[in-house]
This record gives C-alpha cells, structure tokens and sequence, in this order.
C-alpha cells in the first residue's frame, strides 16, 4: 500500500471556491480541494452532496458560477470538455458514456484525430491500445462491438480511452455501483498500479469502505460544502459516517422471527425479453420472510421481477400464491391479490411524474368500490386517501394536488411505499428499493420493509447492496444469467461467497463460467 | 413469355439504373442525417427545390454542372434551416422536417409562377447527355444498362464510394456515427455534438438537392408540379431497408429502380387487360414486401430523433 506522506509532493490540480447554483438549490458552495501528484484522493458524500456537479464543473459539462479551476498552475478555461481533456484530465462517469454499437477502438479513438484528416490511422491506435491494455492490466478487444462487452469491461474501455489521451488525471465517479466485491478489489489494485506510474486519481464513493481501502486522503461533502479533509491513515469508518451524514443514524436491524406457510411458489420458470432470460427459477417465499436476490444487474433480475408482478408472461413453469396454482397472470391479477410491487425505477414504472400525487397513489385502485362509484371517481375520497399516506408516511410536499414530478427522490418512494402498503398485501415485491436514496431515506425504506415482515407480508427483496441484503434478508440467493442459487441462511452467508457467486462460481444449478 | 422476356432485354437495366439514380442521391443524403441522429423528412421538399433551383440556373444560361452546385447549395441552406430547428433548439424531427417539405415545396412552385405567370407548356432546356464509356459500353447488354449513362448517374455510384469511406474511414464519419448513437459519449470525448450534427444534416441536405436535380437535368428537360411524385419518401424508407448502410441503400434503390423499369413494359403488355394503375402499384408493393423481410432486425442509431441537450442528464 502507497500510503506515503503526500505533504512534499506538488499539487497538480487546484479548485479554488468552486460555487453552483441550480434553481433554488445550491449545489456547490466555495469548495477549494487539491489533488497532489501520485495520490488517491476520496470524494466522499452522500447522494446530492455535489461530487457530481463538482466533478462536472471539473470536466467542463457545466460552469460554475463562481471559482476557478488551475491544472499544474495553469487556469482551466470553463465549459470546455475540449480543454480539460487537453490539459490531461479523464472522466470515468458512472453512466458510462460509450457507443454500444460502435467498436472498443471506435470509442478509444474517437476525438482524438483531426476531423478533417483524409483517414484515420485504425492499425496504429490498435497497436497502442493493445500496448496500453498490456502495460495497465486492462485486457479488453480493440475490435468488439462495445454492446458485447460485459459492464466490468465497459468500465476497462472508459479507463483505456482516459489513458489513450495520455491523461494525468483520472476522475472516477462511483466507479464500483456495477461491480462485485471482487472486480471492485481488482480495480483498487489497478489504481494503486497507476499512481505509482506518477497519475493522479479523484475517487468519488459514498461507500466508506471502499475509501478507506482505496484512497491516502479523503475530502468530505455534504449539503453542497467541504465539510473535512483527513488523511486516510488516521481515520475510522464511524468518524467518516459521521463526518458525510452530520448526525448519526442507527442502523435498521432485522429482529429474528418464525416464517409462517409458503406465499409465493416459483417452479421452473423459463423466460425471455430482450437480453434478458431466466432458465429454470424455482423458490419459495414464506409469510414473515424476507428473502434476499444479490446479483450484478443484467442477470434476470429484473425480468424476475416482472414475472413475479405479472408483467411478463413466463414461457414455463408454474406461479402459486399461498398454495394455488395461477392458470393466468397479469399485472391486474396479481394486485388484486394482494402482491404489491415497489418498483427498480420510480420514474419509468412507479410513477407518473407530471400527474398528481392523489392521481398517482390511487393508480393501483381507482376501480376498487372504494374510488369507484357508477363508473365515476370520487375524488373527496381519492384526496383523503392521499393525505392520510402523506401524513404518515412524513411526505414533504406542498398538496396532494402537487406534481409527483417536484418532489425529491426519498419522498416518491415513501409515496410508493405507502401506495405499497395501503392494502395491507401478502407479499411485497422490493426491486431496488433504496436505490438513490439518501442514507436517511434508505433507512427510512428499511424500517418499513422490516414492519411489513413482522406483519406477516412475504417480502421479495432484490439489490445490488450487498450490505443491505445481509442486514435485512433471513434467506439470500443470487442469480447469475438467468439461474438461482439455493437460497442460503444469513447466518451462514458472507460478502464473499456472494461476490464469487455472482461471478458465476459455485452456482449449484449448472452451467459454470467465468464472467469477465 | 413475353413479362419474362423482358427481364433480359438491357433497355429495362437501363431505365432501372436511370431511375434509381436520383434515390442514390437522396437515399445518402437521408442516411447521412440519420446517422447523425436527426430524422430530415424535408427530403421530399428538399428534392423539389433542388430539381426547381438547378433547373433554373440551366435555364438563365448557367453551365449544367453549375446547376447541380446550385441544387447543392440550396439544399444545403434548407439543411441550415432543418438543423439549427432541430439541433440547437431541439424541435420535434418529424413536425420540422415536414414543415420544411411544405415550405421547400410551395417556394419552389410559387418562384417558378413568380418568373413564368404565364406559360402553357414548361419551358425547356438541354439536358446532360448519355457519356458512353469507351470499351466498356460496348460489351453485349451489361455495356448497355450500366455504362451508357449520364455523368450524374455515374456520380451516384461514385456518391456511394465516397459516403462510405467518409463513414467508416475517416474521423469525421467516427464523430458522425457517434453523435448519431450516444451523444453523451461524443461530448465526453471533446466532439462538439452541435457543429457536427449540423455539418451532417447540410451534407446531407446538399445530396437530397443534387438527387432533386437529376430529374430535371437529366431524366426530363422541364420543371413541372408533383414532379418529385414521392421520391424523397421512398429514399426514407430506403435509409431502413439499406440498415443505415450505404452499400446496402444502393441495392435497395436499384431493386426499387428495376421494380418501377418492369412495372412500367408490363403495363404496355397487359394495360389492356388490367388498369394501369395496379402497375403503377407494384413497385410500392413490392418494396413493402422487402422492407419487411429486410429491416426486422434492423439495428438503427440510438439517439436518432433524440435531441441533445449539453449539460442535461
């Protein structure tokens, strides 16, 4: 581990009272930070803290409203991806930008050449990506399509295309969301490889492990300012925790109980949409459960989920709620009953954003006697029903005529979670749940999960945290290309062994392979 | 029989070639647009105004190789307008570019009674000649369909060449594609999405003009209304059947050419029996059978008809 003392060493970049305005929301306020040649330094914060806008300021996709940005003394002109590219830094964004239908050299090489060069030397940059590739421990391609590359080989293309461009400084932003436990060590081992070659590296996370794992020195943001820097050598992970949320906050804890009679049954279930299959699924659930699904995104989990809410038809198999074989599914079958979804994405599926809350919390229901009479909507009743769930369930908005669209991440999905809960549902289907949330609105999702089980729901509980999984489940399996692990006791499972299954290992239901 | 026979007389190639000449054009000019990601249904217009302003330039005295750059020129204008609708402000692709078929269309029409109030039959002019190629155009029916044409004919298949190489061997066409499939990924990497989106849009504009002229300078000697008679509409469906691919949008407008070359023997054989215009059908029939079989799978850019809007995520 390069955990050398940075103080002599010269800094390369310098943010000077970098401030940014968004509307009514401040998202950056006089952040100065440095980064010193050879070093790793931690962004850390939470969710809406500003390490993206700050890091977008850096990059030239926005200008600050105030600040100034000076790389190896020199000042950055703002707005300009052109110029921060030139001056040498590279961006490894979280939503990788690449063009899938393009090939890996195709991406690398793009910008690179003069546009009004008769050709493009395609054999020369073949030659040094491979070089590249060689030299940093990055196999990948130069010539697949980038639509075939696995996610941990997108990420080695958006490092090679940094590197292509000779970049000094690296910028990566939550470069570990996509990876298992073990990509994201072998990642860390690749960055310490390229500051001992003499690069620079900004790690952006809300994970403190992998801060304090990867990085020498950490800066803290939260609400929008710099709140601390520390060195990583000195520093535990409450102190950070405490440091990135202002307050401390208890943990949601899973109370041991008895799982009562199976809710849902799963026997063989063959499906097929896009990319995505399941070969073979078969579990169980129980009333008073909940069981956990780990798996790197992609592998069936979604369309699980849709099986499981109606919305695809599976090809074979059998679906049985509380023991009753289901002769036909349908989203509208299975709400009636009494499965509730909280769906992977709040914007596309949960909700509607441009109707209103009351629209939108009774959208499940507005044909149930209890909206409904003669073909007519009571919206007295529709209004009441929407302001007893913003009540208590603490949503902050203006009405429940208000826009769903206003309002922030955290108070849509408590609208979701108390849509959810409302009917009081047998089984509750969680896909992602806390996805985006800040940390005290992903406990927030907890405890409800946590309430709905001690009720007695079945809880089906898919994500990609793996801390939240082994807090939470009694039960976890992983899926990988469309298959299920047995499921597994918590007690008996650890970070680990998920990590190697979801990379394929020890899968006990077949087809062995190694993913890239 | 006879319907068969006519498969392989060289007069029927070489009315399908003539024909698919000015769909070369357009096809290109619309694949060019849509690989950059904009939608340019100003074909249509486009065309007309470039059959209309090369036509003219021919007319006043202009050299005929002239009056191409002209339909050229304007075309690209129409382009400008289409771009800076669609691209910097990020209008609907399909509302503008039907706009700019409408407004390219009637300027056309209204320009040509504005400079001729009162003629009974359309003004003429001399249209390029067939350019047979020595050697080559002897050669027994091949020599005849393919290479006793006229210069612009020769020029789209040239047009085919070049658009390809522009495509995938230049770094412009890598910045073309790009945009055209994930511009968030062109910005990232120092591409300006805007300039290269519009630069796309008039190139491709500007070959839409070029194919407008070849019926009025080489296919007729005239400017006449509904002249373009749907030819830019089909080059959009062609951009499809062709999956973005210039090679592939060259076979397309040659099937469409010999579809339309054969229709039109067989109505002189059989028009007495059947109206013609289930003859005049065909073509069109024919090639939604093909675009069927041929664009199922067809995989287009992903960020066409997606407005780009820097800084927005």
């Amino acid at each position: 581990m390069g955990k050398t003392t940075a103080g002599e060493r010269e800094t390369v970049l310098r943010l000077s009272g970098i401030t940014k305005q968004f509307g009514a929301l401040l998202a950056n306020d006089d952040i100065s930070l440095s980064l010193r040649r050879g070093e790793i330094l931690g962004l850390l914060g939470e969710n809406g803290a500003g390490k993206t806008t700050l890091m977008n300021i850096l990059f030239g996709h926005y200008v600050a409203d105030a600040g100034e940005i000076e790389v190896e003394g020199k000042v950055l002109p703002p707005g300009l991806p052109a110029a921060a590219l030139a001056a040498g830094i590279g961006m490894v964004h979280q939503h990788f930008t690449l063009a899938e239908n393009l090939t890996v050299l195709d991406n690398i090489v793009l910008g690179t050449e003069s546009l009004w060069q008769l050709s493009s030397n395609s054999q020369k940059a073949r030659t040094r990506i491979r070089q590249l590739a060689q030299e940093f421990g990055l196999e990948v391609d130069p010539d697949a399509i980038v639509a075939s590359l696995s996610v941990g080989e997108r990420q080695r293309v958006e490092i090679l295309k940094a590197l292509y461009r000779k970049a000094k400084i690296l910028v990566l932003d939550e470069p570990t969301a996509v990876l298992t436990p073990q990509e994201s060590a072998a990642l860390f081992e690749t960055l310490k490889r390229f500051v001992a070659k003499g690069l620079s590296i900004i790690f952006i996370s809300h994970k403190l492990g992998e801060i304090l794992a990867a990085c020498s020195r950490v800066s803290v943001l939260r609400g929008g300012r710099l709140v601390a820097e520390r060195g990583v050598a000195g520093v535990t992970r409450s102190e950070l925790a405490e440091l990135m949320l202002g307050r401390s906050i208890p943990q949601a804890k899973a109370e041991i109980q008895k799982s009562g009679e199976v809710v849902l049954g799963l026997h063989g279930i063959h499906a097929r949409h896009n990319s995505q299959v399941l070969d073979g699924i078969t579990l169980d659930i129980r009333a008073g459960e909940i069981l956990g699904i780990a798996g790197v995104s992609g592998n069936g989990q979604s369309l699980l989920a849709d099986v499981v809410s109606g919305v695809a038809v599976p090809t074979a198999g059998t679906l049985a709620l509380k023991g009753a074989t289901l002769s036909r599914t349908g989203p509208r079958v299975m709400v009636n009953l009494g499965v509730a979804r909280i769906p992977e994405d709040r914007h596309a599926e949960g909700l509607i954003s441009d109707m209103s809350i009351t629209e939108n919390v009774i959208s499940e229901s507005y044909r149930s006697a209890e909206f409904a009479q003669r073909g007519f909507i009571s919206w007295k009743k529709a209004r009441g029903f929407a302001l007893k769930i913003i009540t208590a369930y603490e949503v902050k908005c203006p009405s429940p005529e208000a826009r769903v669209r206003l309002l922030s991440g955290g108070n849509m999905q408590k609208l979701i979670l108390g849509r959810v809960m409302a009917n009081n549902p047998c089984l509750i289907l969680a896909n992602q749940p806390t996805r985006g949330l800040d940390v005290g609105a992903v406990n927030y999702v907890h405890e409800q999960l946590l309430a709905a089980r001690k009720r007695g729901a079945a809880i089906l509980l898919i994500s990609e945290d793996l801390d939240e999984l082994l807090s939470l489940s009694d039960r976890v399996a992983v899926m990988f290309r469309g298959q299920i692990s047995n499921a597994s006791p918590r007690e008996s499972t650890s970070i680990k062994d998920l990590g190697l299954m979801m990379a394929g290992h020890g899968l006990k239901t077949g087809n062995q392979s190694h993913a890239a | 029989m006879e319907a068969v026979e006519i498969l392989f007389t060289a007069s029927l190639w070489a009315a399908a070639i003539r024909i698919a000449s000015p769909l070369i054009f357009g096809t290109l000019g619309e694949l060019i647009c849509e690989r950059a990601g904009v939608l340019n249904l100003g074909i249509e217009g486009i065309m007309t105004a470039g059959a209309f302003a090369g036509w003219l330039t021919v007319f006043l005295g202009g050299d005929l190789w002239l009056g191409v750059a002209v339909a050229a020129m304007v075309g690209a204008l129409f382009g400008l307008l289409h771009g800076f609708l669609v691209v910097p402000l990020g209008l609907s692709q399909h509302v503008t570019g039907i706009g700019i078929t409408l407004l390219a269309t009637s300027l056309s029409y209204y320009s040509y009674r504005l400079i001729f109030p009162s003629v009974t039959s359309p003004p003429k002019i001399e249209p390029f000649q067939p350019w047979p190629i020595p050697f080559v155009s002897d050669i027994p029916v091949i020599g005849e369909a393919l290479f006793r044409q006229t210069p612009l004919t020769y020029l789209a298949f040239v047009a085919v060449l070049l658009v390809a190489w522009l495509l995938y061997k230049t770094p412009i066409g890598l910045a073309i594609r790009t945009v055209g499939e994930n511009p968030s990924a062109a910005e990232a990497q120092g591409v300006d999405v805007t300039l290269v989106r519009m630069g796309a849009v008039m190139l491709g504009s500007a070959l839409m003009g070029i194919g407008g002229s070849f019926i009025t300078l080489s296919a007729f000697n005239s400017f006449f209304f509904e002249m373009m008679n749907g030819r830019g509409w089909i080059c959009v469906a062609l951009v499809v059947f062709g999956s973005w691919r210039p090679g592939k949008a060259l076979a397309g407008a040659l099937l469409f050419g010999a579809f339309d070359a054969y229709q039109l023997r067989l109505q002189q054989l059989a028009g007495a029996y059947v109206p013609y215009q289930v003859f005049l059908m065909l073509p069109f029939i024919l090639s939604i059978i093909a675009l069927i079989i041929m664009s199922r799978r067809a995989a287009y850019p992903r960020a066409l008809m997606v407005p780009y809007r820097k800084g927005e995520r």
